[in-house]
């Protein structure tokens, strides 16, 4: 980066108190494209897409054929290969470091195909001149409403928990609200200098129904005149600090009470400012400024709820400067809405209503690469988080990157189309996490801890799995800080991502560590186990194959927890494996709890294996080695040999130890080699596997990949198998599914066992029928 | 949505009313300068003949009413009081009709207080009395009479409690009925120092039956309820009578020191469909610390020379012009005050601008609110009253024109004469009802 900084320094108009941290901000200008800015009053928002190249894992058969197998020779070949990945990039800053931005990016920009930016915002104009000049890029004017909807559509279709609720006194103050599939339709309330009410009720098609001159331009303007005070901040710092009982006339200022036959309560505002009417008082500003406040705050709800009355919508957001990042009016707006909605309504509120504008303008710039066509998922390791740059709840970071004030959101391209598993009771209500540490403080301090413990070890195992890479070291290095920078902003700020999960700590470990090139720092312990694993494997057949009916089936569901003991993800696991390498598949059955367990509905599940078969089970797996190898396939394969279908579903791309669809595949193929029962299926199609679309060691039922759920719907599933403490203890734990479902784990964390009523390697066995099939039977 | 474009310089400027009731009188006939005519004689050629079926009082069975209510009238004297946030609105019923006996056994207190608000038109330094407004020659319960409509501050009503005392009201034993917010708050200060008791009533339904009441009465001079004919052109714009004969269903909007808005159905039929803080109190409020000033009349009159284009950023100082997208003319203001973000501006507006604003800010606000709950409520008429109203042309020819260029014409703006005194003359006239 040297040469940045004597470029910086030769330029005349730069503040040279500000150098931009360039391993964080404006991320791979190398290979960007399609660039938009959002110029606002006070921030700009710049948008652009750029490339990725990443390390991937990549596992690949030998040919079997062609060599002759020993021992000591793995089934498999390891490559880390390049893999190119799109990516979108939204920085915001403020309009202060504009040129300072324009510069940076000129020097870094290579790629210069690009001919246009588009440019929406009220500060385009004023700017359009300076970024023509600095990036040599024809600055192609957007309508800012239309930008706007756009990117309200987009982040609602595109990031989940992308909504809130703000409640000041909640336990926890943001509470997130799922994603629903349809987004339409909705009211859009932009609260900028006026107010801005938009109906929308398709991707295309919206309507300013109304709006208002009562908006952050009077709050601002009127403000200052009363108050001497030029900054919008400190007018809401003002406010938040005064009273406006002492400006303002109240009902009981005019009743002595409450007006009890309309139920206007005593503490009702009669009249705004009502008290001011007298040349006689001095009133301090934060009084003043906390009256404006109410009554511009009450206004606008009043409007936004007439409007939504009038047109008969219950979703209401609202975003705009006003808004932006700032608590104080985030909770009038909620008061007011719930006051004349009488609770009927929520306000609505969006992690990235500041990008809006940009994320819009520049998908209208970026229609013929199709990212509507997409999906695409917000990188926790690239993005700052809510509320990052709020001077009220982050005076932090303005402290460690001096001045400058950045936000960054990055969204990366998924491969796969994603939708709900169409076997879902109830897709809207479905909350895939069991507990919600934004809400819940013990199990939220716990949790940190136990990443924040757990961070070494994941830091030795990703520098094992780079032996070979000298510089591994140094990136684990890096990644251990950016991790621990992130689990530092979630003790501030649980709600900064959304809600804090366990799921989501988990997933934003694996997009930490693939931000430096440790893409499958499991791959070569996978490998191990799956080998040894599948040397056991027709030893472990041939003993089911000896048992009765009865003593088989509870033997299968006992391998099958017995592989779930072994788990690389659970703390007091790995320290086990670690130790004593030879912790064995019958040394795992030991562990495990007597019957009864935690959760035992076995017996129920025993009748149902009496009755007729299942026509197709689902099966989400979990682990690599004896896991899949020595619990799944014995379980799959007394499934198939009932007559039931299986499709088993895996991880599209690494997480942990679990197995990947890639190493399953090869996996199926090697025991399908051993034993005709599988290889008999496979050709027949009784036997599928699927990738799930995820690379998370949970499972999030709503964000399935499309294939999976067409096969789920043409085979008719009618049993899903959830299997592990990820997919189904911490997540799906309160899934309820249309069908009959089995949730299976081994509890391998004491904090949980102890919460859940039970010790270590406590076992859940969770056969659940859905009411309305139960009636059926 | 604001509206700005629009001037009503040189005609109807609000003028100070002081003491001195010709000057008072004259606000009212001088204000509304070339439509006032018009008026009164629409109203008498259209309307004159319903109200005069109204009062029909020949027939044998309203005879028998008088002598019914003969018995039940209450004793002299007949007040209704409104004691609001910031005014209280004072109705007497002046009885002309008082034979020589009655005069005889007249007592000494009742005869004072009659002859003291009879004989002025300025009480203290600021109490009032709208001499414009009096209805003479009304008939109530039997009794002919005038009706005389006096207000004065809130914060005054110590003073009038002291001269209740000093005249011995409390002798008469008559019934006191009051509404508005104060009846509550100072019922105790009416006992313990004038020794009255209130007979507390509902403000709303005041308001509506005093409403209906001057409505019916009111046959000879200006019609009471009016419109603005032609109110989006500035050159044509004339105040015209309304016959309010079938008014419902019906929005009320009081603009009081807040607002209340309510939707009438019938005659006891009607609901509170919502109010605002941003109201005449909100107004005063924020001229006085925008401005220093500290009356009402002293703001209106402010308002009446600003320009508020300096203050507020309208739509075409963002857009250059009308944002046509969305069908939003230039001249719609975009951001209320929002040109005083910037520091330049706010050094270059004077406190007449900044009056005007805050005046055309609150009562678009109003005219706003109003609307969506007429739509919401399907109701076309909506009657604006209270005494944010008052000598307040400038708001009221807004009001009409925002409803009128908002909904395409399907909203009608009315107004009454008698503004701010429904409340009280609700509350006289549940005075025969307390006996």
């Amino acid at each position: 980066m040297a040469t940045y900084v004597e470029a910086v320094r030769g330029s005349h108009s730069m503040d040279k108190s500000i150098t931009l941290p360039p391993d964080e901000i404006f991320r791979n200008l190398e290979n960007a494209k399609r660039f938009a800015i959002d110029i606002g009053g006070s921030l700009t928002k710049l948008a652009y897409y750029s490339t990725v190249q990443h390390k991937v894992a990549k596992v690949r058969s030998f040919d079997h054929a062609a060599k002759q197998e020993s021992d000591g020779e793995p089934l498999y070949e390891i490559s880390v290969q390049e893999e190119i990945t799109a990516r979108l990039h939204f920085i915001k800053f403020e309009n202060t470091y504009i040129e300072t931005c324009l510069d940076f990016i000129k020097d870094h920009l290579v790629n210069t195909e690009t001919k246009v930016i588009k440019a929406t915002g009220g500060g385009a104009y004023k700017f359009k001149d300076l970024i023509e000049k600095k990036l040599k890029l024809k600055v192609d004017k957007e309508d800012e409403m239309s930008c706007l909807i756009k990117g309200c559509n987009f982040v609602l279709k595109n990031i989940p928990h992308e909504v809130f609720v703000y409640a000041k006194h909640g336990d926890s103050e943001f509470r997130f609200q799922n994603t629903h599939p349809d987004i339409f339709p909705y009211l859009l309330v932009n609260i900028g200098s006026g107010v801005s009410i938009v109906k929308v009720e398709a991707e295309d098609r919206f309507e300013r129904i109304g709006g208002s001159s009562i908006g952050g331009g009077t709050f601002w303007g009127l403000g200052a005149l009363l108050t001497k005070t030029k900054r919008f901040d400190e007018l809401l710092q003002l406010a938040s600090r005064g009273q406006h009982t002492s400006v303002d006339m109240l009902v009981k200022d005019i009743y002595g009470g409450a007006y009890g036959c309309l139920g206007l309560t005593g503490d009702l505002i009669a009249s705004s400012f009502g008290k001011s009417a007298t040349a006689e008082k001095e009133f301090s500003k934060e009084d003043m400024a906390k009256s404006l406040l109410h009554m511009i705050s009450n206004d606008i709800g009043q409007l936004a709820c007439l409007y939504a009355r009038l047109h008969n919508l219950s979703r209401v957001y609202f975003g705009g400067f006003f808004i932006r990042g700032h608590p104080v009016t985030m909770h009038t707006i909620t008061y007011s809405i719930n006051y004349f909605t009488k609770g009927e309504v929520q306000a609505l509120f969006l992690r990235h209503e500041g990008y809006l504008g940009a994320i819009g303008a520049f998908l209208k710039g970026a229609e013929e690469d199709n990212p509507n066509q997409y999906c695409w998922g917000e990188n926790y390791a690239g993005s700052s988080g809510l509320l990052s740059v709020s001077p009220e709840l982050n005076p932090m970071q303005r402290e460690r990157s001096g001045t400058f004030l950045f936000d960054m959101l990055e969204m990366d391209r998924l491969e796969r189309q994603l939708v709900n598993l169409p076997l879902l009771q109830d897709s809207s209500s479905y909350i895939p996490d069991t507990v919600d540490l934004t809400e819940d403080t013990l199990a939220r301090e716990y949790w940190l801890c136990c990443f924040e413990e757990a961070l070494d070890g994941v830091v030795k195992r990703a520098i094992a799995s780079q032996k070979d890479q000298p510089e591994a070291a140094e990136r684990a290095e890096k990644f251990r800080q950016k991790y621990r920078d992130k689990l530092q902003t979630l003790r501030h700020q649980p709600f900064a991502y959304g809600s804090l999960t366990v799921r989501s700590l988990l997933d934003t470990r694996e997009h930490c560590l693939n931000e430096f090139n440790f893409p499958d720092p499991y791959s070569k312990i996978k490998q191990k186990e799956n080998d040894l694993a599948l040397k056991s494997y027709q030893r472990v057949l041939k003993t089911l194959e000896e048992l009765s009916w009865e003593q088989r089936q509870i033997a299968l569901v006992r391998g099958l927890l017995a592989g779930n003991v072994f788990d690389w993800g659970a703390k007091a696991v790995s320290d086990v494996l670690e130790s004593d390498p030879e912790f064995g598949f019958e040394k795992a059955k030991q562990q495990l709890q007597e019957r009864p367990w935690l959760v035992d509905t076995y017996n129920q599940w025993i009748e149902r294996l009496k009755g007729p078969p299942h026509k197709c089970a689902l099966f989400f797996v979990d682990n690599s080695g004896m896991d899949i190898i020595l619990g799944v396939f014995p379980f799959v394969r007394e499934l198939l040999s009932r007559g039931t279908e299986v499709v088993l579903a895996s991880n599209s791309g690494p997480a942990l130890n679990d197995v990947t669809n890639g190493e399953l595949q090869i996996l199926t193929e090697r025991i399908a080699a051993m034993d005709p029962a599988i290889q008999a299926s496979l050709s027949e199609d009784r036997l599928t596997l699927v990738q799930s679309g995820s690379s998370s060691p949970c499972l999030d039922l709503s964000r399935l990949d499309k294939v999976l759920a067409t096969v789920v719907r043409e085979r008719g599933t009618d049993l899903v198998v959830i299997e592990g403490m990820g997919r189904a203890i911490h997540t799906n734990y309160y899934a309820a599914l249309s069908c009959e479902s089995l949730k299976l784990a081994v509890i391998k964390n004491s904090w949980l066992a102890d919460r859940l009523g039970g010790k270590i390697f406590s076992v859940v066995f969770k056969y659940e029928v859905p009411s309305i099939i139960q009636g059926h039977h | 949505m604001e509206l700005n474009g629009y001037h009503c310089d040189g005609e109807a400027c609000p003028e100070t009313e002081d003491e001195d009731t010709t000057v008072s009188k004259q606000c009212w006939v001088d204000a509304p300068c070339s439509n006032i005519e018009s008026a009164n004689m629409e109203n008498t050629t259209t309307s004159g003949t319903v109200h005069r079926e109204r009062r029909v009082s020949n027939s044998t069975s309203s005879r028998q009413r008088i002598d019914s209510l003969k018995k039940n009238r209450p004793p002299f004297p007949w007040f209704g009081m409104d004691i609001g946030g910031t005014l209280v609105k004072l109705v007497y019923f002046e009885p002309k009709d008082i034979t020589a006996e009655e005069e005889q056994e007249e007592v000494e207190s009742l005869k004072s207080i009659r002859h003291y608000l009879t004989s002025h038109t300025a009480y203290g330094k600021t109490g009032i009395r709208d001499v414009h407004l009096e209805l003479p020659d009304l008939m109530l319960w039997g009794r002919k009479g005038s009706l005389h409509f006096i207000r004065f501050p809130t914060q005054e009503l110590p003073a009038f409690l002291q001269m209740g005392r000093e005249k011995h009201f409390s002798s008469l034993h008559t019934t006191l009925c009051a509404t508005g917010g104060g009846a509550y708050k100072f019922e105790a200060d009416f006992r313990t120092m004038a020794d009255l008791q209130l007979l507390k009533l509902d403000e709303l339904d005041c308001l509506i039956k005093g409403v209906l009441y001057i409505d019916s009465v009111v046959s000879s001079g200006p019609s009471e309820c009016y419109y603005y004919e032609n109110p989006t052109d500035t050159e044509h714009c004339q105040q015209k009578a309304y016959n309010l004969e079938n008014p419902y269903p019906l929005l009320l909007v009081n603009i009081g020191s807040g607002v209340s808005i309510l939707a009438v159905y019938s005659k006891d039929d009607y609901k509170r469909v919502t109010g605002t803080s941003l109201g005449g109190g909100t107004f005063l409020g924020l001229c006085c610390l925008l401005t220093g000033c500290s009356t009402f009349e002293e703001a209106l009159e402010m308002a009446a020379r600003g320009e508020s284009a300096r203050v507020d950023k309208l739509v075409r100082d963002i857009y250059g012009g009308d944002y046509e997208r969305f069908g939003l003319p230039g001249w719609a203001v975009a951001s209320s005050f929002g040109n005083m973000m910037c520091k330049e501006k706010r050094d270059s507006v004077s406190k007449e601008d900044l009056a005007r604003s805050t005046l055309i800010t609150i009562t678009n606000n109003i005219g706003s609110i109003t609307r969506m709950c007429a739509l919401n409520e399907n109701i076309e008429r909506v009657v604006f009253v209270g005494n944010f109203l008052r000598v307040n042309t400038l708001s009221m020819k807004l009001l009409a024109y925002a409803l009128d260029y908002w909904s395409k014409g399907q909203l009608k703006a009315l107004f009454l004469r008698h503004e701010g005194y429904f409340c009280a003359v609700g509350a006289l006239l549940e005075l025969l009802n307390s006996s």
